[in-house]
């Protein structure tokens, strides 16, 4: 009551602005207060259990306070300027932002310069950067493709897949097991991994059609645990826990190369198939099929109605998305060289779909740009050490809250008028 | 006259609820026919069972064979081909195209794409070709931009073509949920209550409207509707339903003088 009355008085006094200052201070204050007691019996006593002594850390009270105070206060700031941005977006709609030049950029003339370049920066890293990083970078594109496949699946079906990650194993188990048991070369076992990935997308969707939503989350969820406690306990066809090595990496038309060569050819390899992956799902989102997958995502019983085979749509769907991971695994286990269940578990499947949800749901270079930055982030944060996690953390929340479309909102296409309409 | 539509004896149970009762129902070629009744009659359940959403629990639902406009049905000489069980998308086929009571558009896309999607059905392109971008996809995309923009032009929704479906005024989403079933290219087309939340002057417009395509498009209409006044002017044949029965059938006039019909929707008379 009384902070009403003052500030209704300063209000009166000083204007608008000092009133909801104070009103935000008094806030921001509350709101530290609560920390303060919320913290106490963590950051202020500590009982020596040796001595049986408490030691009252009077100083830490303070710093809690006045971090909240001021983050607090900050984020309030923030979601205010959100929310101002919002309504002024809706005014006038010409207003300029990066997210809506980079949404612009796939219809503006800058369009292929501003890909060529791009490209030509993507060809020359190896040449001017390190090994490592030219390994973080090859890395970091297969979990582009990785992201694009899923996004066929989550962004433009609608189909809400935990389970992406088991594609992804039999992509890579077969190079692996075609390699070191029958001698078949990378390129043979490209497309032959494609193609049994694709069959096991095709097997899993037949059954589990006529799921929906949080139900099909769970059964893809536990299909990708199947198959991975499959490949951990059957030790005398798939190695068991100590998985395959000795997995030969691509050779090139015969050429030798040292262990540096081998590291870059295997970069090109894996950005060829980035870029053909993103050929292909440009192509295909903007066609019948792909607008028959959006249909689907929007609404399944209109779909039906509108003489589109439902059926037949999410298993293209399902099995295009596995596709990629087929060639993604296959590429993973030809860089590695090394592979075991570990390096599949359900925390592979979820990061994936943190690219795709975080790029924006059916974007495609939201999705490209959201896994490139959440893959190479974390590695870069290794100076950090243990509070590597808690940032990626936090910036996958605030990203949540503050871009809630996605690095990239979906732009639709704008189809033009054909003339002779226009003529009318 | 030769039926487009022939409906035996229909019935569709829900475990022990008679959803729809051993209803029939035919539609003439280029007729308006309505079917009314009170609340929960089941006459969107009836809908729902000739488009295929469920499968009827007995009866059968008949077609022209060859359906499609053009082709010529002699007389009494009629083949016609059972569409019951079948499953939507192949009845949509057929050319029976519908629209909902709670619209149901795809709201994130354009409404170019939306009538883009209505046309799937008809066209042909596949992976392969969506990938590789035939001549012959190229060509097919082409035509359906255009395809799609003289529907639009048609319902007069040409200047919304790409505005998200979601943020269109609320009689035009209605109106484009007609263009998006025109755009299966039906030759006959189910509306399930049209002029639902529409004031009167944008109902006065549908009644022109489907009038319109009925004469244009060679269209027979099949519409679910309780706004009365549009029923009593737009229909020639009304059906009238309660508690899954079929209580009345006839011409407007009929049906408003109809005893049973004045009972299910006031309630019976106490004679004192």
């Amino acid at each position: 009551m009384n902070s009403k009355k003052l500030n209704k008085f300063l209000t009166d006094k000083f204007g608008d602005k000092i009133g909801n200052l104070f009103n935000e201070i008094i806030l921001s204050f509350i709101t530290s207060l609560w920390f303060m007691i919320l913290m106490f019996p963590i950051m202020i006593i500590k009982v020596n259990t040796i001595d049986q002594t408490i030691i009252w850390r009077w100083h830490n009270l303070i710093y809690i306070g006045a971090g909240s105070f001021v983050l607090s206060y900050l984020w309030r700031k923030a979601l205010k300027l959100k929310e101002m941005k919002s309504r002024t977006e809706e005014n006038s709609k010409k207003s300029f932002s990066l997210s809506e030049s980079l949404s612009n950029l796939s219809e503006s003339k800058f369009h292929y310069p501003a890909m060529g370049v791009t490209l030509l920066l993507f060809i020359l890293i190896p040449v001017f950067s390190s090994l490592y990083q030219t390994t973080v970078l090859s890395s970091a594109l297969i979990y582009v493709m990785l992201g694009l496949g899923l996004n066929i699946v989550v962004g433009l079906g609608g189909l809400l897949n935990l389970g992406y990650v088991a594609f992804y194993i039999v992509g890579a188990y077969s190079y692996a097991m075609l390699n070191t048991h029958f001698g078949l070369s990378f390129w043979v076992a490209l497309p032959i991994g494609a193609l049994l990935s694709t069959v096991f997308g095709i097997l899993l969707a037949l059954p589990i059609l006529r799921l929906r939503g949080d139900y099909l989350a769970i059964v893809t969820l536990a299909f990708a645990e199947i198959i991975r406690l499959i490949l951990q306990n059957e030790g005398d066809i798939f190695g068991g826990p100590s998985g395959i090595n000795n997995i030969e990496p691509p050779s090139f038309f015969g050429f030798e190369f040292g262990l540096d060569g081998k590291t870059v050819l295997m970069y090109y390899i894996i950005l060829f198939m980035t870029i053909f992956t993103i050929f292909v799902i440009f192509r295909l989102e903007n066609s019948r099929i792909g607008r028959a997958w959006q249909a689907l995502r929007e609404d399944e019983i209109a779909t039906k109605s509108m003489g589109i085979n439902v059926t037949m749509t999410k298993l293209t769907s399902f099995a295009l998305g596995a596709t990629w991971a087929g060639f993604a695994g296959v590429l993973f286990s030809a860089k590695t060289a090394f592979i075991n269940p570990d390096s599949f578990t359900i925390w592979e499947s979820v990061i994936i779909l943190c690219f795709v949800v975080l790029g924006g749901m059916g974007s495609i270079f939201g999705v490209a740009i959201a896994a490139l930055i959440l893959y190479i982030l974390p590695e870069s944060l290794r100076a950090f050490a243990q509070y590597r996690m808690l940032v990626y953390g936090i910036s996958l929340v605030l990203m949540m809250i503050f871009r809630q479309g996605g690095i990239i909102d979906v732009k639709r296409k704008h189809y033009k008028l054909p003339d002779n309409i226009k003529a009318d | 006259m030769t039926h487009v539509l022939e409906v035996n004896n229909l019935s569709k149970h829900f475990g022990g609820l008679k959803a729809v009762d051993e209803v029939s129902l035919k539609v003439e070629k280029n007729q308006i026919v309505a079917l009314i009744g009170p609340n929960g009659a089941g006459k969107t359940t009836f809908f729902n069972c000739i488009t295929g959403m469920y499968k009827p629990t007995s009866g059968e639902i008949y077609i022209p064979s060859s359906a499609h406009r053009d082709s010529h049905i002699t007389g009494e000489g009629h083949r016609t081909k059972a569409i019951h069980g079948l499953n939507p998308h192949v009845i949509t086929e057929c050319g029976i195209a519908r629209t909902f009571q709670n619209i149901r558009l795809f709201q994130n896309m354009t409404v170019l794409e939306n009538i883009m999607i209505g046309r799937h059905c008809r066209l042909s392109t596949g992976i392969i070709g969506a990938i590789f971008r035939t001549r012959k996809s190229r060509l097919e995309e082409s035509e359906l931009i255009h395809d799609s923009h003289e529907i639009l032009t048609k319902i007069g929704l040409e200047n919304y073509a790409n505005e998200f479906a979601k943020n269109l005024p609320y009689g035009a989403q209605r109106k484009l949920e007609i263009a998006r079933a025109l755009a299966t290219d039906p030759f006959l087309l189910l509306l399930d209550e049209p002029a639902a939340g529409m004031n009167p002057q944008e109902t006065k417009e549908l009644d022109g409207l489907i009038v319109k395509l009925r004469d244009t498009e060679d269209l027979s209409i099949l519409l679910i509707e309780h706004d009365m006044n549009l029923v009593m002017s737009l229909a020639e044949n009304i059906y009238v339903m309660d508690y899954g029965k079929l209580i009345a059938q006839g011409t407007p006039t009929q049906i408003k003088s109809d005893k049973k019909v004045i009972e299910a929707y006031l309630g019976e008379e106490i004679d004192a």
